[in-house]
């Protein structure tokens, strides 16, 4: 998909906070208000599910940073997902969406959770478009997004609307974001100065999670090994590894099925690519707000961010796949504690008070 | 590599033929993967596949303490081995597992190659080596050279990395002997060699083999002469490439460089396996003066010393009709495959061999 970068109106100036690239715009899918309104309309929308009890906002709560605050995501009937929620803001800049990249787009992405059996768990796309063809509002907001009638609306446009709504979810501003591009010396604490300058060296953080000459968006779109729900899959592993390889050429989507699973979707990354050495790699997550958007890992497994240093300081969960940049690193309590602060520094003014 | 008939034929080449030459290699390249995988193991009694791992260099601190970073390399690499379908035949290993040849090292070593579900056929390396003189690799492992025979194909391994009695006889301990035959540029050191006892050992080894009969030979030293202060070298190697010339089709496959290199001399064509612990540099790359090291076409990605990992990996191997395909499966970076190109007559990367293919190597350090 060929990628513009959003310009000159006001909208993209107001899409570009302190700290932040210029937000990805797809050419075929150029935001507006008027889509972006549409946009949020849909992802609050909880009819577009088996029961009627679940919408995009229900995994990713605007009042939590537009997550759920649960380990893994809770669907209809109770139902429980594999993996945690991942916030939307700021996912504007993946190259790729979901823990293991298998959408190309925020556009693909947003089709995925309506047809899985423990999200939204419908059977197709169907009822989702009839239920806007006899609203009362969405016609209208559908004509003056798209310029089209109802009978005409599909799931294109739906999805591409929802993708617009998250391309306006953008933040930065953070205390880092003052002090590092915004020349104010005195935005971060003197805990957090000493944290940002262990998470470039010793701490072998900003490897991964990148910093940026003009800008940060904390990750780098690669897929990384550190071993976190392994433990569950080695002892099975190759008996696991076939039963995908073999799903995968009956032609079994990932979506319907197999990554219900918790040991395939331990796999993470290579139930997409097939390649071996994606054997139980995730996508580095940005960094954005972390503060706010526990419990942590892609499984939800880790409660705290201090748990999570000391995953990192252990060196991951030892495994034969471990990433090779993974090591241990022997910090020492100031040194956790002064990475601490700066991951706390790291909130958008926005979720500051919404834990 | 430098490669002789390359060199010469660069002389007489004109347009047409290097025309010729980089769609081959063109063509080569654009074959898709699956078809590479597909062909892994079929069923014809001349083509089979093996995996290739070594140069691990398991290093002991204390206790049931070993370096870790090491230890990482040769796990990983077991793992994928395991996981290979068709499953190989059998899998080499190139020595140096260990890095001073320490009983727990070796046991170390044993231990993680359990847990491969294929045969394994040991090659010697003079890490292994130099504290008891085999001693304890001859108990655990078997024979330090030998011979078998393996769907058509005559396989010789051969310890390379013998030298001369009297340096063995000069060091007061065990453990002084080992780190200095350990070191680099090492004016102490002395060089390589598969000696005489061997040499007519192979002569009668290979006077029961037909001459059309493909012959792979597997040592832990290049059985060439690339670099002798860091003993890229075998010091007798002209000799047991004469006892290899009458053969039609010989494949030399050593470790100890760790790193990418390939070479044609005469009827033999040489390829190094790569090391699971960390990359060499190509010695060329230091030695900026005039030299007489072979000339290397295809340099491999710099490695991102982030990854422990970078420009390390191991190999699967492809015999077709007596000749190898060698896939390197380079960790954090992407693979690379040789391929004997029989019009040529020498190996080629699949991919990179064309000037204009390759990547610029960084030439500031």
């Amino acid at each position: 998909m060929s990628v513009c970068v959003a310009a000159s109106s006001a909208l993209a100036v107001q899409e570009r906070p302190l700290g932040l690239p210029p937000v990805p715009i797809p050419a075929d899918n150029p935001q507006s208000p008027e889509k972006v309104a549409l946009g949020k309309k849909l992802f609050m929308d909880k009819r577009f599910s088996a029961d009627g009890t679940i919408g995009c906002s229900t995994c990713h709560m605007e009042e939590k940073a537009f997550t759920d605050g649960l380990p893994v995501a809770k669907g209809i009937k109770g139902l429980k997902g594999t993996r945690n929620s991942p916030t939307v803001v700021n996912a504007a800049y993946y190259k790729e969406q979901f823990w293991d990249g298998r959408a190309a787009s925020l556009e693909e992405q947003a089709r995925g959770p309506f047809v899985n059996p423990v999200e939204h768990g419908l059977k197709d796309f169907a009822p989702i478009v009839e239920t806007i063809k006899k609203d009362r509002e969405y016609p209208g907001m559908f004509k003056k997004a798209f310029g089209i009638k109802a009978e005409q609306v599909s799931m294109d446009h739906v999805v591409k609307a929802i993708a617009s709504f998250e391309r306006s979810l953008v933040s930065g501003n953070s205390p880092f974001d003052r002090y590092m591009y915004g020349g104010q010396k005195d935005a971060m604490s003197e805990a957090a100065i000493r944290g940002l300058q262990i998470y470039r060296t010793k701490a072998r953080c900003q490897d991964c999670h990148r910093i940026e000459q003009t800008s940060a968006t904390f990750t780098d779109n690669k897929y990384h090994n550190l071993g976190v729900g392994f433990s569950l899959i080695e002892p099975e592993i190759f008996d696991i590894v076939k039963k995908v390889k073999k799903a995968k050429k009956a032609g079994i989507a990932l979506d319907d099925d197999i990554l219900s699973s918790q040991k395939i979707s331990e796999l993470g990354r290579f139930a997409v690519t097939l390649d071996l050495e994606d054997i139980g790699r995730f996508k580095t997550p940005t960094l954005r707000n972390v503060a706010v958007t526990g419990p942590y890992m892609h499984d939800g497994s880790i409660e705290t961010l201090e748990e999570v240093i000391e995953l990192y300081d252990q060196g991951g969960e030892d495994n034969p796949m471990l990433d090779s940049g993974i090591r241990p690193l022997r910090l020492t309590d100031q040194e956790k504690a002064d990475l601490l602060a700066f991951l706390k520094a790291l909130t958008s003014p926005e979720y500051q008070e919404k834990k | 590599m430098c490669n002789p008939k390359e060199e010469f034929m660069k002389n007489k080449m004109n347009r047409r033929s290097f025309l010729k030459r980089s769609a081959v290699a063109a063509a080569a390249a654009t074959l898709p993967l699956s078809l590479v995988e597909f062909s892994w193991g079929s069923g014809d009694s001349r083509n089979f596949t093996f995996a290739y791992i070594s140069d691990s260099h398991l290093t002991h601190v204390k206790g049931a303490q070993f370096v870790r970073n090491f230890d990482k390399g040769l796990k990983k690499a077991v793992t994928e081995c395991n996981f290979m379908s068709p499953k190989p035949d059998f899998v080499v290993y190139g020595g140096d597992l260990a890095q001073l040849g320490k009983r727990e090292e070796l046991d170390h070593g044993l231990e993680i190659m359990s847990r491969l579900r294929h045969p394994v056929k040991w090659v010697i390396g003079e890490h292994d080596y130099y504290l008891d003189l085999g001693k304890y690799w001859q108990e655990k492992m078997g024979s330090l050279h030998y011979s078998f025979d393996h769907k058509g194909v005559h396989f010789v391994v051969l310890n390379s990395i013998l030298t001369y009695d009297a340096w063995i006889g000069k060091w007061k301990s065990p453990e002084e002997r080992m780190s200095n035959m350990a070191r680099l540029d090492n004016p102490n050191g002395s060089p390589f060699m598969v000696g005489q006892k061997q040499r007519e050992w192979l002569k009668r080894d290979l006077a029961k083999v037909s001459k059309k009969s493909p012959i792979v030979v597997m040592s832990h030293s290049p059985l060439y002469k690339i670099f002798k202060p860091w003993n890229f070298w075998t010091d007798d190697a002209e000799k047991v490439q004469a006892l290899l010339k009458p053969f039609q089709k010989v494949t030399v496959l050593h470790g100890h460089v760790h790193q990418i290199l390939y070479n044609q001399i005469g009827n033999i064509t040489f390829e190094a396996m790569m090391s699971t612990s960390w990359p060499w540099p190509y010695p060329v790359s230091y030695i900026k003066k005039a030299n007489q090291v072979p000339r290397l076409t295809v340099m491999m990605n710099r490695a991102d010393p982030f990854h422990e990992r970078d420009a390390t990996g191991w190999s699967v191997l492809n015999l077709d009709d007596g000749r190898v395909t060698n896939h390197y499966k380079l960790w954090e970076n992407k693979d690379r495959v040789l391929k004997y190109d029989k019009r040529l007559g020498y190996p080629i990367d699949v991919e990179y061999q064309a000037p204009a293919k390759r990547i610029p190597p960084q030439e500031h350090y």
